[in-house]
């Protein structure tokens, strides 16, 4: 039974108050992006007392992941509630109170895939901020060729012991734990080798080394194994299953990485792509003054909103008993390239103010929007490169032959 | 509201897709196009269409409709684009019939309205004078005429079936100057009255359109839709439903072209292997797809969005619009060209498609037309 319109009116009227009285006043105001969002983690006491604060209470709720079960820690809202919670959270200009790689990505997976002593043991830290994860996946000679990943993992008995490299770790680093793909049979072919485990980078056998990229960022690490100790309890799913859930991950990755083209046309909070344009470069009679410009503008919003329709339509075609999964293939692959354009566009419109490096001449802002230009680079080859999602709609969802 | 079709609309695609495949499939606008048809549509078939309610979709139930929305007229245009069927549907129903019921007086809905919804009664728009939608544009003039009434000069081009019309609503100036959105007045007049000349202009797509050449038409007041001056209250809302309908029409149509068109890459041999093995065809049929979804919810929400009365109709519609517009074109030409040289001979279906594209994509305004009014209504 969906929530009676009388009972989300008394939700949105709870909500409003609670997060009234529970926001931080510091925690209203955009964050800053060369500091980043709140990650928790176990080296959590180091970031802000607000943020710390602000996810901690949120998560008493289960509202930093507000539709996850209540049983292990989550909202337990539907998704109507969940939707006045964002408008609310909008409303007070929130800061998002968790940031992680476990809420769009692992957790959905353990509530999918995992045991239930591994949904018992890793969910609710996720929820409360306490364990920050990293992915490995890729390897230096694995990329687009993910399968063909060589990192050793082998059965010790009571444990397992894990040797090689990981690359494009993001914030390997700052992470407390890692959800990585190991072949455990170098005997078989490549899919059928493969398990998904997750390991604490807590040891001496595991060390990492950040990546310096284009935008002059550090945010991916190799990531090194040598002789590493993973609990057998840690392995999910099947050993040699790993292939499968390792590509559902995948799903949630691409969708996650799809999110990002659709949010608004706009830099930092205040500022419409539009806006900027008419400051820039321009503006006569209320319009943009270059037509071509308004041109591009008008329709890359056109196709984020469609974007924005088409994730809306799958999941209600997904609830209508439809199918689900290949969808996912189009979001990555339009989030990413319309995230792009953004950014194309935007460093465009700023002319030589858009291509500062650092120092005196620049507003933060214009020295902010390079810098992500150039870090929007990796959107449409990291969690599988653009060709690789049009190799999947080819053949999963068109049916072409091989 | 879902963006999915419930039960009783996916029973309507289903029930106007057996329809249309038996009575209206492509090779009847091939027989009619052959046989260089004086309607360039089937009466028989338009009757029968009526017959199954398809005439009357959007209208009261009172006033012989169905009392249905712009969703269900949009799933009927969709599956019509499939087959390419040629029908007044557009023109009657979407276009002229929407404005009537936007803006017509009582006794104008009464009259028109059931005659529109039995099959009975054609009607054009006669908006458009150069060679681009610009509704705004009309230079056609409107001058009072003894104690009430107007009398009509101007010429207009592309009237959507035009020539097979019993009823023109003609879009005249009674004020101001061409371009501007004031002064503008609607008109619905017989098609043989004295001064109108009709002339039938043959489209690539085997459609009708007409010259229309109004010579000092005289019309009483009565025939006035909406108030004198204030045309574009009616046309706006109007041109906004005519543009997402045909936007569901095109995707239809684009839709069937894309599919033909991955049936050949599975299909055709060369090298010994299917072509669609190549990956440099899958990437583009995987592009391809992939705006045909994006531009299929965008026609959902525009569609949804019109019968919800939902402020943003209009950004919608043209969003439709322009992304079905513009995926209609790739699809299209990618359709020739993947199917090489059999995709320009007249035997093959393709080109078919491509010419309906070409048509539906200007019709109403294109891609370019549409991102400068969305830009407009965005405020940049």
């Amino acid at each position: 039974m969906p929530p009676s319109e009388a009972q989300l009116e008394a939700f949105r009227a709870e909500a409003r108050a609670w997060l009234e009285a529970n926001c931080p006043a510091s925690m209203r105001t955009p964050v800053d992006l060369s500091v980043g969002g709140y990650w928790g983690g176990r080296k959590r006491h180091l970031a802000d007392p607000d943020a710390r604060l602000w996810c901690e209470r949120m998560a008493s709720r289960g509202w930093t992941t507000p539709t996850w079960p209540r049983e292990y820690g989550g909202g337990g809202l539907s998704r109507a509630e969940a939707r006045i919670l964002d408008e609310e959270l909008r409303r007070l200009s929130a800061r998002p109170p968790l940031t992680s790689i476990g809420i769009p990505m692992l957790g959905p997976l353990l509530l999918e895939k995992g045991s239930e002593a591994q949904k018992r043991e890793h969910v609710p830290p996720i929820v409360r901020g306490e364990i920050r994860w990293c992915q490995g996946y890729s390897e230096p000679g694995s990329g687009s060729d993910l399968a063909s990943l060589q990192t050793r993992c082998e059965d010790r008995g009571d444990h397992f012991v894990v040797n090689g490299q990981k690359i494009w770790t993001s914030d390997a680093d700052k992470a407390d734990m890692i959800f990585c793909l190991v072949r455990t049979d170098p005997k078989a072919p490549k899919h059928e080798g493969i398990s998904f485990v997750l390991i604490d980078m807590d040891q001496p056998g595991v060390t990492t080394r950040p990546i310096r990229l284009i935008s002059g960022a550090s945010p991916f690490c190799q990531t090194f194994f040598e002789n590493a100790r993973v609990e057998k309890r840690n392995l999910i799913g099947e050993r040699n299953g790993g292939w499968a859930i390792a590509k559902r991950l995948l799903q949630f990755e691409r969708q996650s990485i799809g999110n990002i083209g659709t949010s608004a046309v706009r830099i930092r909070q205040e500022a419409p792509l539009p806006d900027v344009a008419k400051r820039y470069a321009g503006e006569r009679d209320g319009r943009i003054a270059d037509p071509l410009l308004r041109d591009r503008l008008a329709r890359l919003e056109m196709q984020q909103r469609a974007l924005q329709a088409t994730m809306r339509r799958s999941a209600d075609e997904a609830r209508a008993g439809g199918a689900v999964g290949t969808a996912s293939s189009i979001f990555k692959l339009c989030g990413s390239e319309l995230n792009q354009e953004k950014h194309e566009l935007l460093i465009g419109i700023l002319g030589s103010q858009g291509l500062g490096w650092e120092g005196e001449g620049f507003e933060p802002e214009e020295l902010e929007s390079t810098r992500h230009w150039l870090r929007s680079k990796a959107n449409t080859i990291e969690g599988g490169t653009s060709e690789v999602q049009l190799n999947i709609v080819a053949k999963r969802v068109l049916g072409l032959p091989d | 509201m879902a963006l999915v079709l419930s039960e009783e609309q996916e029973l309507l695609r289903q029930t106007s897709r057996e329809f249309l495949k038996q009575h209206a499939p492509v090779s009847e606008l091939r027989r009619l196009r052959d046989a260089q048809d004086p309607a360039g549509f089937s009466r028989e078939v338009w009757k029968q269409m009526a017959e199954l309610g398809w005439a009357g979709i959007p209208f009261p139930e009172e006033l012989g409709g169905a009392g249905l929305g712009q969703l269900e007229l949009g799933i009927v245009l969709e599956e019509c684009g499939r087959t390419l069927a040629a029908s007044p549907l557009v023109s009657t129903v979407l276009v002229c019939g929407s404005a009537l019921l936007l803006g017509g007086s009582q006794a104008q809905r009464q009259d028109v309205l059931p005659a529109i919804a039995k099959g009975e009664r054609i009607l054009a728009l006669a908006l458009q004078e150069g060679p681009r939608h610009d509704p705004f544009a009309v230079a056609t003039r409107a001058e009072p005429a003894g104690a009430h009434g107007f009398r009509l000069s101007g010429e207009k081009a592309f009237v959507l079936d035009g020539h097979v019309a019993d009823q023109l609503l003609v879009v005249a100036r009674s004020e101001g100057r061409p371009g501007e959105r004031e002064g503008l007045s609607l008109f619905l007049l017989d098609r043989d009255a004295k001064g109108v000349s009709v002339t039938r202009t043959l489209m690539i797509d085997g459609r009708n359109a007409a010259r229309v050449s109004l010579a000092g038409v005289e019309v009483p007041a009565s025939a006035l839709v909406g108030e004198p001056g204030r045309g574009a209250l009616v046309l706006e809302p109007t041109l906004d439903r005519a543009t997402a309908g045909l936007a569901a029409e095109l995707l239809g149509s684009s839709q069937e072209a894309f599919d033909r068109t991955l049936r050949f890459l599975k299909t055709r041999q060369q090298f010994g292997v299917p072509i669609g093995s190549f990956q440099a065809l899958k990437h583009r049929a995987a592009r391809l797809y992939v705006a045909l979804e994006l531009a299929r919810s965008a026609v959902l929400e525009a569609l949804q969005a019109l019968d919800e009365g939902d402020a943003r109709a209009s950004e919608r519609a043209s969003t439709a619009k322009a992304l079905v517009g513009d995926a209609s074109l790739a699809v299209a030409n990618e359709g020739v060209q993947m199917h090489g040289g059999i995709g320009v001979t007249d035997e093959e279906d393709i080109g078919l498609f491509l010419k309906r594209a070409r048509v539906a994509q200007l019709s109403f305004g294109d891609a370019a037309f549409h991102r400068d009014r969305f830009a407009s209504l965005r405020g940049y």
